[in-house]
């Protein structure tokens, strides 16, 4: 497939079959992960800066993993430390980074939209590695790869997204990847964390957590930030933890072979049970790993594109 | 044969064709077409349109303080080219404008600039440093030359300090422009809160956090029996609270932008932060409602809400930029606009641009009678033009109109009987 794309901003770019060869292409680099040598020099000479003015752990490991296991050179940059704090703005940070000619940057960045501007800026490619609370289209890809590797197919499937939905990229991001599969999906969150106008979102909405798991085929539990109490949008985390933190008693309404996922890091005891998140049904673990391989799918896809061109 | 000092042959007005007549400053007579005069000047009317220089009661001018921004001469260069003949300053300059020195400040650099007009109409301060805690002296702001009082941009939370502002300021007859906005409801917000700021993941600002103070606003004003003029309305729910308020007989005015009544916040989806503005343009119904309330009269004027900002400031993501847009060298297109679509007629502009808001704040303006002011506009109300960054004499370039055509441009500006400015020839 010719790869139209020169940056991964949201999900709505891609289409079905887009997604699909996402999927497909990711599953062979599954395979050379499995390998002693789990490196490939099909970007050799390509450098990509990973550009993370939001603390992240596993996405920039992730995006650095990848990259350095298909031999492209990564660098890293961060907020602190950088010109960023000193008031440097976006915008002239990027034509900074650009002078340096990268083939490819990944940002994560607190504000929506900020992935979008350096890509109207910059000749490079954009990875969006989460903009605010607008998009996290790899999270999305890899979240809805590791159900792939299980179901095959999305077609009858119900899909419960739990928690902090309006603050979300995840959940954003989620919810237009796995409707466009096909895919049902369900949100459910007190009413304090909906997003506005979900009603226009292509979701049914929950406000019960037994409710909304009923019958589902997998649960995504998301992550509950804890300055969401302090902005008075929760009475305390207590009360949370004991009514919309996902528990056994909410599991047992699903199908018997559900799968629990959650975008990490967790608060154990918080929005999931401990055991949950240790269970047999849970597919932790597994997002990390199809991550890096979701991850290497792009950078391959996104920095050879002009190459399949010619 | 009566000598004048300055002629306008065959000027559109109401429908009919006149030539205008001033001596001293001042309108002699609208005579019939082709009346036989001698003239020190003589302009060409042909094919325009004239109307009462506009008062725009609303604009941020930047200076002192932030003339990276806009000063006190480019905005009423900006100002003179839009059909503007008087402006009024909000106060949140730098020092705010909350004593004397400060308006006498911004009223010599506007004569120093413009010895004949536009004119800065300085907007005092409601409080002190426009901080919500005290009175700013409303008396000594009115000696200075005030001819309003505001808090805008930093609405005030405290109804008791509001209510005794609203009352203080009636005593030098000032009134009171109120920033409707509850500023803990939309805490952050960049936009309006709805279906798109959901889906682009950007904070909402409800339609709720302007209501609440608009009903505050009115309730006091009818239990005071003072005025209250509410700024910038942008939806649907504060019309018909105001429509309900006049019915009763209330003394409340309100304004509204031409930014409210052309674009609605669709025009946000890609994170365009030339319409960043608060409040935040709305959807498409309280276009409609907006539209329609200002053909009633329920809203009473058009202001510009003219907040110019420097281009490095809005080449940020959106939750970064600042709000406004700049608006005086646009807002008599955009307005021609309005009357292209069939909402507006001239005479509307006349109303919404300087009549009914030299009524609201005691202004003179010029309403084409045999002595009124010669403060007048001539339009080519089909003109088309670019407005490029040069075409646009303010600083401030952030407009979505930026690099866009536009139709309907002023020809010619006269202010007390002097051409301040023409882009036609003289005989």
């Amino acid at each position: 497939m010719h790869w139209r794309h020169k940056d991964l901003l949201e999900i709505s770019q891609l289409t079905p079959e887009e997604i699909t060869h996402v999927f497909t292409t990711a599953a062979r680099f599954v395979e050379v992960n499995q390998r002693p040598v789990k490196k490939v020099p099909v970007l050799k000479g390509k450098s990509v800066v990973l550009f993370f003015s939001e603390p992240s752990t596993r996405t920039k490991t992730s995006f650095d993993i990848a990259g350095k296991r298909l031999s492209a050179d990564t660098f890293s940059l961060a907020k602190s430390g950088s010109a960023l704090q000193k008031g440097e703005s976006l915008n002239d940070t990027a034509l900074t980074l650009e002078a340096m000619s990268p083939d490819a940057i990944v940002i994560r960045h607190e504000h929506s939209g900020a992935a979008r501007f350096l890509a109207e800026r910059l000749q490079c490619s954009i990875i969006n590695a989460g903009d605010g609370w607008h998009a996290h289209p790899t999270q999305a890809l890899l979240d809805g790869f590791t159900l792939y590797q299980i179901w095959g197919s999305f077609t009858g499937k119900t899909i419960c997204i739990l928690g902090d939905i309006a603050h979300s990229r995840v959940a954003r991001s989620d919810v237009e990847l796995l409707t466009m599969l096909g895919a049902k999906v369900r949100v459910c969150a007190p009413r304090t964390l909906l997003p506005p106008a979900v009603l226009t979102w292509p979701v049914e909405v929950f406000n019960d957590v037994s409710q909304g798991c009923k019958d589902v085929d997998a649960i995504i539990c998301l992550r509950l930030q804890l300055e969401r109490q302090q902005a008075g949008l929760l009475p305390d985390l207590r009360e949370y933890a004991a009514i919309w933190g996902l528990a056994p008693r909410h599991v047992a309404q699903a199908a018997c072979d559900v799968k629990i996922m959650h975008p990490g890091p967790i608060n154990r005891g918080l929005e999931i049970a401990s055991e949950l998140a240790d269970s047999h049904a849970s597919l932790i673990l597994d997002q990390v790993n199809a991550g890096v391989a979701v991850r290497m799918t792009l950078l391959h896809l996104y920095l050879t594109r002009s190459r399949v061109l010619a | 044969m009566a000598h004048f000092d300055l002629v306008v042959h065959n000027v559109s007005w109401q429908d009919e064709v006149y030539d205008i007549l001033v001596r001293d400053g001042r309108i002699v007579e609208l005579a019939q077409a082709g009346s036989s005069t001698q003239a020190s000047r003589t302009l060409d009317g042909e094919g325009l349109v004239v109307l009462p220089s506009l008062i725009d009661a609303h604009v941020h001018l930047r200076e002192p303080g932030q003339e990276y921004k806009e000063d006190i001469a480019s905005g009423l260069t900006a100002a003179a080219h839009g059909g503007f003949g008087q402006v009024m300053a909000m106060a949140n300059t730098s020092p705010v404008n909350d004593n004397a020195s400060v308006t006498r400040f911004m009223l010599d650099k506007g004569a120093q600039a413009f010895p004949y007009g536009p004119w800065v109409r300085p907007v005092g301060a409601l409080t002190m440093g426009l901080l919500g805690q005290e009175l700013a002296p409303a008396g000594e702001l009115a000696q200075a030359g005030c001819v309003a009082i505001s808090n805008d941009g930093l609405p005030v939370t405290s109804t008791e300090l509001f209510r005794r502002g609203m009352e203080y300021a009636a005593d030098f007859g000032l009134k009171v422009i109120d920033h409707c906005e509850d500023p803990w409801l939309g805490h952050g917000g960049v936009m309006n809160e709805g279906a798109i700021s959901s889906r682009l993941g950007l904070k909402g600002i409800p339609t709720v956090s302007e209501t609440i103070q608009v009903a505050r606003d009115i309730l006091l004003a009818a239990y005071l029996d003072l005025p209250v003029h509410l700024a910038h309305i942008s939806c649907r729910e504060s019309v018909e609270l105001i429509a309900q308020a006049k019915e009763k007989g209330v003394p409340v005015t309100a304004e509204t932008c031409p930014h409210y009544l052309l674009w609605d916040e669709t025009w946000v989806v890609e994170y365009n932060t030339s319409v960043r503005v608060n409040p935040p343009l709305r959807t498409r119904d309280d276009v409609l409602a907006l539209r329609q309330a200002v053909r009633t009269g329920v809203i009473d004027i058009l202001v510009t809400d003219h907040a110019p900002h420097a281009a490095h400031e809005k080449n940020v993501t959106f939750a970064a930029a600042p709000n406004g847009i700049s608006g005086l060298d646009t807002a008599l297109a955009l307005t021609c606009e309005l009357v292209r679509a069939g909402e507006l007629d001239f005479m509307d502009i006349a109303r919404l641009w300087a009549w009914n808001t030299a009524d609201i704040f005691s202004l003179p303006t010029c309403k084409m009678g045999t002595g009124d002011p010669a403060d007048f506009i001539l339009v080519d109300p089909d003109l088309a033009w670019i407005a490029t960054a040069d075409a646009l004499k303010s600083k401030g370039k952030n407009t979505p109109c930026l690099g866009q055509e536009l139709s309907g441009r002023v020809m010619t500006h006269v202010l007390g009987g002097r051409v301040i400015l023409s882009h036609q020839d003289f005989s």
